[in-house]
């Protein structure tokens, strides 16, 4: 978060939010990561489906997903739920 | 398209854009989040979204930052239909006079249920009297998670929380979560029905079809929270499913008043020995806890027979034996 | 001063004239719920719209409380938002009204005022719209149905002005007012537009990075009504107090323009005097009953007595330096309050109008007499007793009873 705080002259009336939240990096609040295992993963996109925030995202030019530390909190619904259990959440 | 034609898979839905965006300060786990991103990837064009104060109002909105990509109300607890009200009101209005285009805006008002069984029902009632273009999507984690995890309207016979303690004396909520969405196909809507997100395809569909309606609708969604059920952060998702499986929150929907089970609750009155026991679905949560201890057996026996009483009476209104 | 502009005499009492100026002031939606006596304010606009008088949205809320956000969340859609209550109803808005002014929806409302309950009562006192002064709306009161109609036309251009965008609620006293026929001069609608204009929305830097028009709308999204913490809520209720300070000016600038066109002035639109040029004491009061109060006046100075009356037109923002200057050479000041604050030691006015004159050099006494609670008819009489009272006060130099209750049965 900003440390650099605004004054009342400068920011917008009724709290009309000045940032969008891609910018507030959640990432650091995971104790568990995901690992996935390339072989088992058949691309079905559940996880990206089921991820609360967003953090797995398709990357159509690659064909494959990608996994968006920054957002990730560690929760482990993608281990949970993947039909092939190819991602399992390790200790950081 | 309608949501009936509309055929897509899980590379469609991710390739439309996210409209309820990462950085969210929702806990880990937090099923209620993966339905307001889902919600969000089954709309259909310019839509103006108002929410009521609760979990994902809070998370999503904190100043200077904000998860949303469309515009955005927050006022207050139970304002929720209220807003959508004024809202749609106001376009309605200044497309006649030509003050705005003519392109249709869906209107989504979205409430824990805090904010739709209890403070928020006057709100809500009155909208749908009033018969506004509107979508209603309730998130249904079971009691006020934003505040600590007190009891709602919405929280189960038996669960434990803050304020109805499964103490010596009492062995958690007494009381039994209010049939809201009955309560709402009795107002003469359109489309009410209900959706757990581990079926979210069908989440997606009834969103839309929530949409295509020319007045209200309603969308009750089942919406685990780890945090306020002590269960595990990894199966939130998982819990939206077994909820399902033990008839405990059954998909359905209610067009005109007529009600049809959704798939994932069809089969299971087409073949009833898939059903699961209500234990499958509580042992793991914390709020429930006390219920397999010897002297509440009496309490886990109720539960099941409320179920299936329930489940039955269900069966019934959708002309099924 | 003549009227620069044809206007039309009709009979209308005044919640009809508060109904005919909002349904000229090209509203878009109207969110409102009935209560005695502003009922018949909804009901005529209610018979505006079955006939296709207005193109006006009309919205029949199930409460009150729903009432206000409606209109809130309108208004912030980009729509005119006109509504109107009275006591237990406003007092029901009454969270709304914070939100309404912080989210800074310039949402206009009339209000019949009438006592708050309990033990209910329907008639007319101020209790309702004072105990409201906190929650950051301008407030005016009308002495008549001419001001209650031309004070809700003047609301508009106040409140949508981009200098202050803050709601505006006019009180006009319930039943004395809102349902007695008087002579109304009414403008056409033309007028009306034009004076008014159309509402401007002021562009905002939104989290997209775009300056945008400050209203829900799909091509500029914009997160309005946030959580704010620790570090930010308060600089937004320091901008609420600037569009406040901001209203004096603009509140006078549209009284005069608005007198350029009907001939009619409300004072300097923030306070009235009467005759206090030389008066020695005066009263100070809100509403209708300055009315009574300037014929008492008259009557007083027909003898010989040299006595005023100021009457505070716009409570909220406080006008302390037109209240300073307006009593510069009065001795005894009595303010008169139609409502209570329990416990507070006097009413709300009294309170005010002390607190800007501690400050000054020379203090004249000030007085208070609560009054009229509950509808309680005050008659001339019994207000002429409040000058005599003041004069007593001059002759001995001392005040035996600072807060007293006119018309109270002990």
């Amino acid at each position: 978060m900003s440390s650099e705080l605004k004054g009342w002259k400068q920011i917008a009336p009724a709290g009309v939010c000045s940032k969008s939240s891609s910018s507030f990096l959640t990432g650091d609040w995971k104790t568990y990561t995901p690992i996935r295992d390339l072989e088992k993963c058949t691309r079905c996109l559940t996880c990206v489906i089921f991820c609360p925030d967003g953090a797995i995202r398709w990357i159509p030019e690659k064909k494959d997903i990608a996994f968006d530390m920054n957002f990730c909190k560690g929760c482990g619904i993608c281990a949970n739920e993947c039909p092939t259990k190819a991602i399992k959440m390790k200790l950081e | 398209m309608t949501a009936q034609e509309w055929k897509f898979n899980s590379k469609d839905i991710a390739n439309k854009p996210e409209l309820f965006l990462s950085g969210h300060r929702a806990c880990a786990g937090c099923a209620p989040a993966t339905v307001l991103r889902l919600v969000m990837k089954a709309t259909r064009g310019p839509t103006i979204v108002t929410e009521a104060t609760g979990c994902m109002e809070v998370v999503s909105s904190i100043y200077p930052y904000t998860s949303w990509a469309t515009p955005w109300l927050h006022t207050a607890f139970e304002t929720a239909a209220a807003n959508a009200s004024g809202i749609e009101a106001a376009l309605k209005i200044l497309k006649k006079k030509g003050r705005i285009s003519q392109e249709h805006v869906d209107v989504i008002a979205i409430a824990g249920d805090g904010g739709t069984f209890d403070i928020g029902f006057q709100a809500l009632s009155g909208a749908v009297e009033r018969g506004h273009d509107f979508l209603f999507l309730l998130y249904d984690n079971e009691a006020y998670m934003n505040t600590g995890i007190q009891r709602s309207g919405g929280t189960p016979h038996g669960a434990a929380t803050t304020t109805s303690p499964a103490g010596r004396a009492i062995p958690g909520k007494l009381e039994y979560k209010k049939p809201l969405a009955d309560i709402m196909v009795a107002h003469n809507m359109e489309y009410v029905a209900t959706a757990s997100p581990y079926y979210w395809k069908d989440l997606i569909t009834k969103v839309r079809k929530g949409l295509e309606v020319e007045g209200p609708a309603f969308l009750h969604v089942f919406a685990p929270c780890p945090r306020g059920w002590r269960s595990n952060p990894a199966k939130s998702i998982e819990y939206s499913k077994l909820a399902v499986e033990t008839c405990i929150f059954p998909v359905w929907e209610a067009v005109n008043g007529e009600y049809s089970l959704s798939i994932p609750s069809k089969v299971l009155s087409l073949a009833p020995q898939r059903k699961k026991p209500v234990s499958e679905y509580l042992k793991g949560q914390g709020r429930f806890r006390h219920l397999f201890r010897p002297e509440n057996k009496k309490l886990l026996e109720e539960i099941q027979n409320i179920t299936d009483k329930r489940w039955q009476k269900l069966l019934k209104k959708c002309n099924l034996p | 001063m003549l009227s620069k502009v044809d206007q039309k005499m009709m009979a209308l009492a005044g919640d009809q004239a508060v109904a005919y100026a909002a349904k000229q002031s090209d509203v878009d939606v109207v969110a409102a719920y009935p209560i005695t006596p502003q009922t018949i304010i909804v009901e005529k606009f209610s018979e505006y719209v079955a006939n296709g008088e207005v193109e006006t949205e009309f919205v029949c809320t199930e409460s009150e409380h729903s009432a206000m956000t409606a209109s809130l969340a309108a208004s912030v859609t980009g729509a005119r938002a006109f509504t109107a209550t009275a006591s237990a109803g406003l007092a029901l808005m009454h969270e709304m009204l914070f939100v309404t002014s912080g989210c800074r929806a310039p949402v206009v409302m009339a209000i019949a005022n009438r006592a708050l309950s309990a033990p209910l009562n329907i008639h007319g006192d101020h209790s309702d719209s004072m105990a409201q002064r906190d929650s950051g709306w301008i407030q005016m009161y009308a002495e008549n149905s001419q001001e209650a109609y031309d004070s809700i036309i003047q609301a508009f251009k106040i409140g949508e002005n981009t200098n202050v965008l803050l709601p505006v609620m006019v009180g006009l006293d319930g039943f004395t007012l809102s349902h007695t026929l008087e002579n109304v001069q009414t403008f056409s609608d033309e007028l009306v537009h034009e004076f008014i204009g159309p509402r401007k929305i002021p562009d905002v830097l939104t989290h997209e990075a775009k300056k945008s028009p400050f209203k829900l709308d799909p091509k500029n999204p914009m997160t309005m009504g946030p959580i704010a913490l620790q570090n930010y809520y308060f600089e937004f209720k320091r901008q609420q107090e600037e569009a406040m300070k901001n209203a004096i000016e603009i509140i006078k600038d549209v009284n005069n323009k608005f007198a350029d066109l009907s001939g009619r002035k409300y004072g300097n639109g923030l306070v009235e005097d009467y005759k206090l040029d030389d008066a020695e004491i005066a009263a100070i009061c809100l509403g209708s009953t300055a009315g009574t109060m300037k014929t008492v006046v008259d009557e007083l100075r027909a003898t010989g007595t040299k006595v005023g009356l100021l009457r505070i037109r716009t409570f909220r923002p406080f006008p302390s330096e037109d209240i300073i200057s307006a009593l510069k050479n009065v001795k005894a000041v009595a303010v008169m309050d139609k409502s209570m604050s329990f416990g507070g030691n006097g009413g709300p006015a009294y309170h005010e109008v002390r607190h800007v004159l501690y400050d000054l050099p020379s203090k004249p006494f000030v007085v208070n007499y609560i009054y009229g609670l509950g509808g309680r008819d005050t008659s001339p009489v019994q207000l002429k007793t409040i000058y005599v009272d003041l004069q007593q006060i001059l002759k001995t130099q001392t005040v035996k009873e600072p807060i007293k209750y006119l018309g109270l049965r002990e």
